[in-house]
């Protein structure tokens, strides 16, 4: 280790930061891209397969910009759910604020007859957002199966949010009924967006399977944890560029919608951050406003964290004592 | 026993889990009977799915299940 002692400290300092300085000026595109995913250096999977999304983040200037999922154009990242907000309207003034262009719906066993069925779809269905029904509640792949072409019926959608429980206490999917059925669904003409585990290998044999999305958790559905294991979606990311990859479940706070997006995922459906908010309009604002920030920071390229202070003003050629 | 009356016999099926009586023979009579839009909801006989379009075609027996499934709130 070097002593530093007086002027000569302060000389090296100069030095690394002339070439910190010639470095930062001289970083090419494909550089900060570089920085920009996520910082794991892994060669992208070959199953990645062929989407309409760049690996490259693009630099417009632009507050939103295009982008595609399941054969529609969105400006917004932001998928809501609909359930459990204190009421009809406030329900529609958060869908309203959020920005949101696809909104989450559920089916139930029931009979209800005429205006006790229909107010509520006719409610979501005037946002004019995209819907995206999910198979809530299933356990086997044949449930989900059934449950996936009523919804396709119900909704007139294609799209389908694939959730197959496998565990009663954190609501984690089953990866293996998942698959089977996601598989068949497929095969069936869905657009399947599995919400699924956060590992590569099971996220992998989603996409060999024909899915073109992938879901991937953030933490147990409903629990407001944030992101429990962002060391595995940023693998996900990095391994998998130009999947469209969607946080859902688990997220609390923008601040966790924030990170998300700064990982570099696509999107980010929640629900209960906003619907249990004391003011959900406004957290629907707050998390529009987060998730919008959190995409601008992964196209800009966040710096890389240094394990020690680097000083931000230049000293050359300042008088050291005065 | 053998009967071969005409007058529509009398079957108990079970609806979203709860057993009832139905003169209906096909899913459709059965939906007609219980005046529910065709539009307002989707249906399963013994845990598979019928369209729409095949509910009349789906015939209703002793014992069978049907499931009705309506758009709700979700996540």
């Amino acid at each position: 280790m070097t002593t530093h002692m007086n002027g000569e400290a302060v000389d090296q300092l100069t030095a690394s930061q002339k070439i910190d300085g010639l470095e930062r000026s001289t970083a090419t595109q494909s550089d900060l891209a570089a920085a920009c995913s996520a910082q794991v250096k892994e060669e992208p999977a070959k199953r990645a397969g062929d989407t309409e999304q760049s690996t490259l983040p693009p630099s417009r200037l632009e507050e939103v910009s295009e982008w595609h999922i399941g054969g529609k154009a969105l400006t917004s990242r932001f998928f809501l759910g609909t359930a459990a907000y204190p009421s009809p309207q406030i329900l529609q003034d958060a869908i309203a604020t959020s920005g949101a262009q696809v909104v989450t719906m559920g089916l139930r066993r029931q009979l209800a007859h005429g205006a006790e069925a229909g107010d509520f779809f006719a409610l979501i269905k005037a946002t004019g957002a995209h819907l995206l029904p999910n198979t809530a509640g299933c356990h086997t792949a044949r449930e989900a199966i059934t449950l996936a072409h009523m919804a396709r019926e119900l909704f007139d959608t294609t799209w389908i949010k694939l959730e197959v429980v496998g565990d009663a206490h954190t609501l984690q999917p089953d990866p293996f009924e998942l698959l089977a059925a996601a598989t068949q669904l497929v095969k069936d003409g869905f657009e399947v967006f599995p919400y699924c585990m956060d590992d590569l290998v099971s996220c992998q044999r989603l996409l060999d399977a024909g899915c073109n999305i992938l879901m991937p958790w953030g933490a147990p559905i409903g629990s407001g944890q944030g992101l429990v294991n962002p060391g595995a979606l940023r693998t996900l990311r990095a391994r998998l560029p130009g999947v469209p990859l969607i946080v859902d479940a688990g997220i609390g706070s923008p601040a966790d919608a924030v990170q998300a997006m700064e990982l570099g995922l696509d999107a980010v459906l929640l629900n209960s951050a906003v619907a249990h908010a004391v003011d959900p309009v406004r957290m629907a604002r707050a998390f529009k406003l987060g998730i919008a920030s959190g995409r601008l920071a992964y196209e800009a390229g966040v710096m890389p964290r240094q394990d020690m202070a680097v000083a931000s003003t230049p000293v050359a050629g300042h008088p050291i004592l005065l | 026993m053998t009967t071969t009356d005409t007058e529509p016999k009398t079957i108990t099926i079970t609806v979203n889990g709860t057993p009832e009586t139905t003169n209906a023979r096909t899913l459709q009579e059965w939906l007609d009977a219980r005046g529910v839009l065709p539009a307002a909801l989707a249906t399963a006989v013994n845990g598979n799915f019928v369209p729409r379009s095949q509910r009349a075609q789906q015939p209703l027996a002793e014992g069978d299940t049907i499931l009705t499934f309506q758009p709700i709130e979700g996540g």
